[in-house]
């Protein structure tokens, strides 16, 4: 189960962060490698760092491959994503993210089905 | 109104704040925004709501306190549009969490929203709830969530599915409502929704054993059977990753079916096939790949045995470990730590790749690999693994070799097949990486060694090879003076040599050479040189020829700024100059060190027995000796029971040393006298008092130090029987003071008995003073003597601060009365007399026999003068 996703930059400003357990407003500006008993994996794609916190229990190489996807269907939607445009969307970027991840777990594996849903969102507002 | 269609504001709030340079301008803007924020939500305004929202969502990301902007999320999640509800919702998800009771009020509205006829708003409120409702909640909202989990459009359907797995880690009870809808779901075609569905059977299975059970019966074969169509699926390229199907479907499939298989063993059986078939058929090259062989390597090792597959997996597992990708290898390594506890031989046939690893230039990858390796060794490829790691130490990082040399010398000592291999291993590591090794490890090296006794040549030629090669690590130059102290002359005389060694001449002053080396270093720190000043004084006696040049040498540290050194080589010097006849027997050859005590010690389950090092501050070497001393205790029949006793001070030990008798025989009956009194004396022996002058304290320090040194040849000496301590009762006197090795000349005198009267002696006479005795016994009492001692000025000054001490052998009881003065006037004009009673135990076997001492003052001078009373009548 996937604790916390967190989006920092390379001076550590935090971009995007969703929290699927709660935690102390203090811990959220804190980031630890081995964050109490659970494990952090991230990629760092240009400047930015995606990172997971997940149970110790889990597949990390699977979760590697889950960021991948993330990026993936961001690229598609911003067209060539770089970091400014998910300054500018967060509101985009976190609605994008409830489609992807609930309630700390995979909610679906189609980058198309995905990307057609956000389409479908964005056409009722 | 579309929230963002006025996003200028929002974007200019964002772009204004991105330019400002320093914090504290940042601080200003924030602030202003909030109070515009919040005013606006004080005025109820409707319009600019979901824009202020968006804006208050920013401003905590930045980390902000923002709690004023809850009610307005509640505000708008209760508004009707959706582009309002949508926003409240996000604002609800990013500043409120479950433990905030404002979530509370949420409940209504997510109720109805759970029931709106838009599933887009379902969707919304489901979303919501997903991920942050709070247990109470989660109990009210249960059956709407599980009613949608039957929902026509699959979005929703998979949105409640993941929602009611928060609903049962919150809420365990209503595990069984969701048991049938979720084994329904797992009969979908859509992906997504199966994903989900699997993710909820696998939460309600951790949750829930009676679940667990459930899904064994009746899902194994369809998950088995989905699993197989995946994998076989043709190329689509909706959920095509890298070339696999739906590769996260996979791993959530392989999860499931590990908690299903896991003790059972039909279950397990169901899914052989497939397993063999994903781990034999899925392509390696890619990160999905690897995380389907991860995966389903896991499962393989959790569900019960089935060999041939299990030794598939840790191919598989070997495979990563040739991987280039540092994530690749750091998982494999970690599955092999875990697999090894089951399947121990299959791991062994990857120990080149494992070997491999440790060289690997990722440090957690190389500790990693350190730690597979140590559970890997066992007696029969020690061997090896130990060269190749010893090979390895060369070349390693600093950092690393601390790890490694300890790993190493556990793994030599644990498996070692024969001693002269131990050693050999210990030796390289040591010339390698002495100085990270503990000091129990050389310790330990050093009990070998001297338990080997077949090698102590080979071993102190090899030593004195590596000293010579190099100096650098402190452990070796340790070990190395202290094997060339000991077996100096094996390694002169090339005794012991063994069929593979070649052939060294090592002349005596060569030796001697190498000590030196080791004192004159200026690297070398206290221990080192400690332990080589113990090892000159060793060779001075086992090469006589050398002796003038050792004596030099210790003479030398004689000013040493180190206490240590500065005690050690005055006490040696001393033995040597003065006290030649027990040298030799000082000397001898340490007795073998006993290994389990050792070990038992180490362990914690002896007492530490005798310990030496009170005296002396230093943590020396002579902890090496503190195994011998607990045999010696035994050789010397001090201890009285069984086990050494644990004796925690010097002073108790020297007690048990000096009690020793005049008469062989009676070794024990020494420790039956007064311990206490043994004790005062010695305490006062070893506090150097102000009645001490400058040249006996050295020799009352030898015997105490040197007496714990060597203790096994102080049995040899017989002299040391003789000395003599015990201590009157008087407070007036003090009997430490005496130099006492001079008494090894034994008391030889022995006087009989004979009748009441006995004649008065003159006990002691110099040239400023004299001393008589005049004897009464009490009738009936033969064993307690009277005397009364005369003092005489003989000198034309008078005395002052006149006070006489004098002490006894132990079988002998001396008590003083008070002087009649402290004046002795000058040219016998008067004198001083005293009283003594001497309380005789071995009377009729043994005569009187003392020592005095008389200190005054005169002309401003102070005085001692010392004698030894020896002509005691004989039968007193």
């Amino acid at each position: 189960m996937i604790r916390f996703i967190l989006l920092q930059n390379r001076q550590g400003k935090t971009r995007l962060a969703k929290y699927y357990v709660p935690l102390e407003d203090s811990e959220k500006h804190k980031v630890e490698y081995e964050f109490r008993t659970h494990k952090v994996i991230y990629r760092r794609y240009a400047g930015l760092f995606f990172s997971l916190c997940v149970d110790i229990t889990d597949n990390e190489l699977a979760y590697l491959e889950s960021i991948h996807l993330f990026v993936e269907i961001l690229d598609h939607f911003f067209s060539n994503v770089c970091e400014l445009d998910l300054v500018f969307n967060f509101h985009k970027v976190y609605l994008i993210l409830d489609e992807f991840i609930l309630a700390g777990e995979l909610q679906e594996t189609s980058k198309k089905a995905i990307i057609e849903r956000m389409g479908e969102l964005e056409k009722l507002d | 109104m579309n929230p963002f269609s006025s996003g200028n504001r929002l974007r200019d709030m964002i772009r204004a704040i991105r330019a400002c340079k320093t914090a504290a301008e940042e601080r200003a803007v924030v602030r202003k925004e909030c109070a515009a924020i919040r005013a606006a939500i004080n005025e109820n305004d409707q319009g600019y709501r979901h824009r202020n929202l968006a804006k208050l969502m920013f401003i905590h990301m930045l980390g902000y306190p923002t709690h004023f902007g809850q009610m307005e999320c509640l505000k708008l999640i209760a508004s009707a549009g959706f582009p309002e509800k949508r926003i409240g919702y996000l604002g609800l998800m990013l500043l409120l969490d479950e433990r905030q009771e404002v979530l509370m009020l949420v409940t209504n509205s997510l109720k109805q929203d759970l029931n709106h006829s838009n599933q887009y708003i379902v969707g919304l409120a489901l979303c919501a709830l997903g991920n942050i409702s709070s247990a109470e909640m989660a109990r009210d909202l249960a059956p709407d969530v599980e009613r949608l989990l039957q929902f026509r459009d699959p979005n929703i359907r998979k949105k409640a599915a993941l929602c009611s797995i928060r609903i049962i880690k919150k809420v365990p009870d209503l595990v069984e409502n969701f048991m049938y809808p979720a084994a329904s779901l797992l009969k979908e075609k859509h992906h997504g929704v199966l994903v989900t569905g699997v993710q909820l059977c696998t939460g309600l299975c951790k949750v829930s054993s009676e679940a667990l059970e459930y899904f064994r019966e009746n899902c194994t074969e369809g998950l088995v059977k989905t699993l197989r169509d995946i994998a076989n699926s043709p190329y689509s390229p909706e959920y095509d990753v890298a070339g696999i199907t739906d590769p996260f479907l996979h791993i959530r499939l392989l999860m499931l079916l590990r908690l299903l298989g896991q003790g059972d063993a039909d279950a397990s059986d169901c899914m052989t096939d497939i397993l063999a078939q994903v781990a034999s058929r899925t392509e390696s090259n890619k990160n999905a790949g690897n995380a389907i062989l991860y995966e389903c390597v896991q499962t393989i090792m959790s569900i019960e045995d089935n060999g041939g597959l299990r030794v598939l997996a840790i191919n598989i597992l070997g495979r990563f470990l040739s991987n280039r990708d540092n994530n690749i290898r750091y998982v494999g390594l970690n599955m092999l730590m875990k697999a090894i506890v089951v399947e121990a031989k299959a791991v062994q046939r990857h120990r080149a790749t494992i070997l491999e690893c440790v060289k690997d230039s990722d440090a957690s990858i190389q500790k990693r690999a350190l730690e597979l390796v140590y559970l890997l060794v066992n007696e029969s490829n020690v061997k090896p693994f130990t060269k190749e790691l010893i090979e390895y130490l060369e070349v390693s990082d600093q950092e690393f070799k601390g790890d490694i040399t300890a790993k190493i010398c556990s793994l030599v000592e644990k498996f070692s097949p024969e001693k002269i291999w131990y050693i050999d291993q210990m030796l390289k590591v040591l010339s390698e990486a002495g100085n990270f090794v503990k000091d129990e490890v050389w310790h330990a090296l050093i009990v070998v060694i001297s338990n080997a006794s077949d090698l102590h040549g080979y071993t102190v030629r090899a030593l004195y090879r590596a000293f010579q090669a190099s100096t650098e690590q402190e452990s070796l130059v340790r070990v190395a003076v202290w094997c060339i102290g000991e077996y100096g002359d094996m390694l002169v005389n090339n005794v012991g040599m063994l069929d593979i060694e070649e052939p060294i001449t090592v002349t005596e002053s060569d030796a001697v050479d190498a000590i030196e080396v080791a004192i004159k270093h200026h690297r070398s720190d206290l221990t080192t040189k400690a332990m080589a000043l113990i090892a000159l004084f060793k060779l001075s006696s086992r090469f006589p020829a050398c002796s003038e040049r050792i004596k030099d040498i210790i003479f030398q540290n004689k000013q040493s700024l180190l206490l240590e050194l500065q005690q050690r080589s005055i006490e040696f010097n001393c033995i040597l100059q003065k006290y030649h006849n027990i040298r030799s027997a000082l000397l001898e050859r340490m007795p073998i060190l006993d290994e389990t005590t050792l070990r038992g010690r180490k362990d914690g389950s002896l007492p530490t027995a005798v310990s030496t090092s009170t005296i002396i501050p230093c943590d020396l070497p002579n902890g090496v000796a503190e195994p011998a001393a607990a045999p010696i205790g035994d050789l010397l029949d001090l201890s009285l029971d069984d086990v050494p006793p644990p004796i925690s001070s010097c002073g108790d030990i020297l007690q048990d040393l000096l009690a020793i008798d005049l008469s062989p025989a009676s070794a024990l009956s020494g420790t039956s006298h007064p311990p206490k009194a043994g004790t005062d004396v010695l305490l006062d022996l070893l506090s150097i008092g102000t009645l001490v002058p400058a040249e006996t304290s050295p020799s009352a320090l030898d015997i105490s130090s040197s007496g714990q040194d060597n203790k096994a040849p102080l049995a040899n000496s017989n002299g040391l029987a003789s000395l003599p301590l015990l201590i009157a009762d008087s407070p007036a006197s003090s009997a430490g003071m005496m130099d006492l090795l001079d008494a090894f000349d034994p008391i030889t005198q022995k006087l009989e008995e004979n009748g009441p009267a006995y004649p008065s002696i003159v006990a002691y006479e110099s040239r400023s003073l004299r001393m008589t005795f005049n004897f009464s016994k009490q009738p009936g009492n033969p064993r307690t003597t009277f005397i009364l001692a005369t003092f005489t000025n003989l000198s034309p000054n008078v005395y002052n601060d006149f006070l006489f001490q004098a002490a006894v052998p132990k079988f002998l009881q001396l008590h003083l009365d008070p002087a009649s003065s402290s004046t002795l006037p000058a040219s016998g004009d008067g004198s001083i007399t005293q009283n003594l009673k001497v309380n005789n135990t071995q009377h009729g076997k043994k005569s009187l026999a003392m020592r005095i001492r008389i200190a005054y003052k005169t002309n401003n001078d102070d005085i001692l003068e010392e004698g030894k009373i020896n002509n005691f009548p004989r039968d007193l």
